[in-house]
């Protein structure tokens, strides 16, 4: 198919699209007038019976846990496949995929870069383990806080040469904490069945509103989310690095 | 009243969709998925929002103030960080694809591949 007819294709297809938009839209209210009783019912309950201040983190941890689950396992599966495709493989061809502009090396980043990198570091972390434990009081949770501190050993990358951050970061570690956190979603679930709930049903003592200890089970399931996504993220930023910079260097 | 948002929900989807099916390099293809995504983005959060009320955080409000639909924003926020390894794999396929063939245009690739 010429680019052409995939066009004129492309077109009448959008054209029927725009159409089904239309009669999808239509039976909407306006924007800020869309009437739906399951956001309300939440919010009605997520402070007096779950002891939550953050409605969005009561829905995501513990009114439908079960889903979170599922979602986590496809940022799991999705890392997985990352780190199995950018594998060196044996019948790898190694000639046509050549260093066009050897003599051009990757230029060093400038003092202003490193000392900033540095410096932002610590804070980058303290601020990530923030987020993650505060996730049932204010917005933030396991994800947020996960991403926050996975940007740590790009700044570690950015502040040092690739060989001392490969050597500064333990990718052991890193892996054994993604396998660690995504298997304490289903152990938290199972705990809770031991303690003679339903699977995530949050059996755990709910603590005072608005504490760090608030919201039963939820800052535990936050906690491993955050090292399932903080070591998922970094490991992707890991292998990569590794792809771009072990070529560069043979 | 307004409509906007939806008709934004839209055209991001179509003109995301249009960058895929004209796309002349795999990386700009998976960023085009990653547009395609942001349109659910935005739908989602507009058929949560309620005129004039706050977000649905409680912790310095009394507990029965009026908020907006925090379930669409639940949906939206994990999907967002599972977004970004979805498009990681993508790109790491684009990678091998690379190392194979030599070349990201799709066009290129069919004609490899007979």
């Amino acid at each position: 198919m010429t680019r052409r007819v995939r066009k004129i294709f492309f077109l009448l297809s959008a054209a029927a699209l725009v159409w089904v938009f239309f009669l999808a839209y239509s039976p909407l209210a306006p924007f800020g007038y869309v009437q739906s009783k399951y956001g309300d019912m939440v919010n009605a309950i997520t402070v007096p019976e779950r002891h939550i201040t953050d409605a969005v983190t009561a829905v995501n941890f513990d009114v439908r846990g079960f889903d979170t689950l599922g979602e986590e396992f496809i940022l799991f599966t999705s890392v997985m496949g990352v780190l199995l495709l950018m594998r060196r493989q044996k019948d790898e061809p190694a000639g046509d995929h050549e260093d066009k502009a050897a003599d051009r090396m990757i230029p060093p980043a400038s003092d202003a870069v490193r000392v900033t990198s540095l410096l932002l570091i610590a804070p980058t972390v303290l601020f990530g383990l923030y987020i993650v434990t505060h996730g049932q009081v204010t917005p933030g949770g396991g994800f947020q806080g996960g991403v926050i501190l996975s940007t740590a050993p790009l700044l570690l990358y950015l502040c040092a040469d690739y060989r001392p951050f490969r050597r500064a970061v333990p990718q052991r570690l890193i892996e054994a904490s993604e396998a660690f956190g995504a298997a304490a979603y289903i152990l938290i679930g199972g705990a809770c069945v031991a303690l003679g709930g339903l699977f995530l049903q949050n059996s755990l003592p709910l603590g005072q509103s608005g504490s760090l200890t608030s919201g039963g089970m939820v800052p535990f399931i936050n906690l491993g989310v955050g090292l399932e996504v903080s070591g998922g993220l970094s490991l992707a930023l890991l292998v990569y690095l590794e792809e771009l910079l072990e070529e560069k260097e043979q | 009243m307004s409509y906007l948002p939806y008709a934004v929900a839209a055209w991001l989807f179509i003109v995301g969709l249009y960058g895929v099916i004209s796309s002349r390099n795999l990386i700009h293809l998976v960023i085009c998925v990653g547009v395609i995504q942001s349109s659910s983005y935005v739908l989602l959060l507009s058929i949560g929002y309620r005129a004039g009320r706050v977000a649905p955080i409680f912790a310095d409000i009394p507990a029965n103030t009026l908020a907006v639909d925090p379930i669409v924003q639940a949906l939206m926020l994990t999907d967002i960080v599972v977004e970004v390894t979805v498009i990681a794999l993508l790109l790491s396929l684009a990678v091998q694809i690379h190392k194979r063939h030599g070349t990201l245009n799709p066009d290129r690739l069919m004609k490899v591949s007979g």
